[in-house]
């Protein structure tokens, strides 16, 4: 028993809702009255359950997320530097100076830039309005989970607005040629960047300068951590005691 | 694609609407283009790399799987979905309103292509890959059909891949990625009678074989 010859491909767009609601009711009618439209159709169905009950599409593997964030950071690095050296408008006034300076100044950094360096250097980028953050929300439990699939850790995320940190949001980054976390909080008008990766560092905060930058470094569960934000050290000291206790 | 829930995967309808104030309200940005909101059109203008991460990135395994299936070899298909993905980067502004997924979808396609054209032969695929598998004997035949009866993934995708490519590809667009009758005609530029008849074409070669259609005579 199979279907009418001139209805086959019209029980597919049925199917499918793509018929228009006349054409979907008139062959409806006739499904109902004909068996073999009738069973052709449940046949149709039935290949569509199946199809859609395996997880068919395929997934990109990481490597090519690599691939992608490489040649577009490699792709966008020109930019950012024509536009430091321009001096155009940087949206964060109060960072100006601080901004433009840094930034010039990795123009003509060579390769092989410190650890510190990049860091300073996303935390120059991530000034930049459209670049803070990839996923913007005050809720932890939206960051948290944004993170799945992009990194191959769970970053530990923590609201700290009681405290005076407010968290903005997360984002991708790429620092010293692997994908690293990076949470970002407030503090009054200045912007703290915490930048997370699986590795060893000690417990114990080790606090540095960088251009102007203050910079800690800790470690806790198999993750470094890396906080970066040019307000004042004893802020940036208590955000770190305040992240490390939340975290504990 | 199903039961995969990736915030990386939302639409970008969706995130337009809902997402980072940053990408429509940051000043010195350009003029923003006339367009509906929640398209593409009515972002402002910032450097390509969050246009990419907003618009784009969603789209980013669709564009594997599509590669994957057309090419149907793991190594070429990244090669394949990075230069589309790429090659959408760089002209993103290019996109002017309308749907991203139908758009990357035929770029991914014309990297295919030169793809396959750069390739020459080198990689089994095209019709040298279903001659081969046509060619296979019943008793493996059956063996592979009594596992695509079960909802065996890798069977079922192997069964995909047999398919002559113009199916293959309205039934991946259609039933994988669940594009309109209307954008599988535009991304492959045949008429939308030509879409459907390959789509009902592949899904009778394949529901053959999962033993819910009979052939036709």
């Amino acid at each position: 028993m199979s279907a009418c010859p001139d209805k086959e491909l019209l029980l597919h767009a049925l199917v499918d809702g793509e018929l228009d609601a006349g054409n979907a009711l008139a062959l409806e009618v006739h499904v109902a009255t004909c068996a073999g439209c009738a069973a052709e159709s449940a046949a149709i169905r039935a290949v569509k359950a199946q199809l859609q009950a395996a997880p068919l599409a395929y997934t990109a593997p990481p490597s090519l997320f690599d691939r992608l964030d490489a040649a577009i950071a490699e792709a966008e690095a020109p930019r950012r530097r024509r536009r430091a050296v321009r001096g155009e408008t940087w949206v964060m006034s109060g960072a100006v100076g601080a901004l433009a300076a840094s930034v010039a100044l990795f123009a003509f950094i060579p390769t092989g830039v410190s650890l510190q360096s990049e860091l300073v250097d996303a935390q120059a980028r991530s000034l930049e309005a459209q670049h803070l953050v990839d996923v913007q929300t005050s809720d932890r439990h939206t960051v948290k989970p944004w993170f799945n699939g992009k990194i191959d850790f769970a970053p530990p995320v923590v609201d700290l607005a009681s405290q005076g940190y407010p968290l903005v949001g997360g984002r991708l980054e790429r620092i010293d040629g692997r994908r690293v976390a990076a949470l970002v909080f407030h503090r009054q008008a200045h912007v703290i960047n915490l930048f997370i990766w699986p590795g060893d560092a000690p417990a114990e905060p080790s606090v540095q300068q960088k251009d102007g930058y203050n910079l800690i470094r800790w470690g806790r569960g198999g993750l470094v951590f890396w906080a970066v934000s040019d307000c004042d050290a004893g802020a940036l000291a208590g955000f770190q005691k305040d992240f490390a206790a939340a975290t504990r | 694609m199903n039961g995969r829930l990736l915030p990386f995967r939302r639409s970008p309808a969706r995130s337009t609407a809902g997402g980072p104030a940053g990408f429509s309200s940051a000043p010195g940005s350009g003029s923003p283009r006339p367009g509906p909101a929640g398209t593409a059109a009515s972002l402002s203008r910032p450097s390509g790399a969050p246009r990419f991460r907003e618009l784009i990135a969603p789209h980013i395994d669709a564009a594997y799987s599509l590669a994957r299936y057309l090419a149907r070899d793991a190594a070429a298909a990244e090669d394949i979905a990075q230069e589309a993905l790429l090659k959408a980067y760089r002209g993103i502004e290019s996109l002017r309103g309308g749907e991203v997924k139908p758009w990357l979808m035929a770029i991914v396609r014309n990297a295919y292509f030169d793809w396959r054209r750069r390739d020459n032969g080198r990689t089994v695929t095209g019709p040298a890959a279903e001659i081969a598998m046509a060619e296979t004997p019943a008793e493996e035949t059956s063996a592979e059909d009594a596992l695509i009866r079960q909802g065996d993934v890798a069977a079922l995708r192997r069964a995909i891949e047999t398919l002559p490519e113009p199916f293959r590809e309205a039934l991946v667009l259609r039933d994988l990625e669940e594009l309109s009758y209307r954008e599988i005609a535009e991304i492959t530029t045949v008429p939308m009678g030509t879409v459907m008849s390959r789509l009902a074409r592949a899904r009778r070669m394949l529901g053959e074989r999962m033993g819910v259609l009979e052939p036709t005579s």
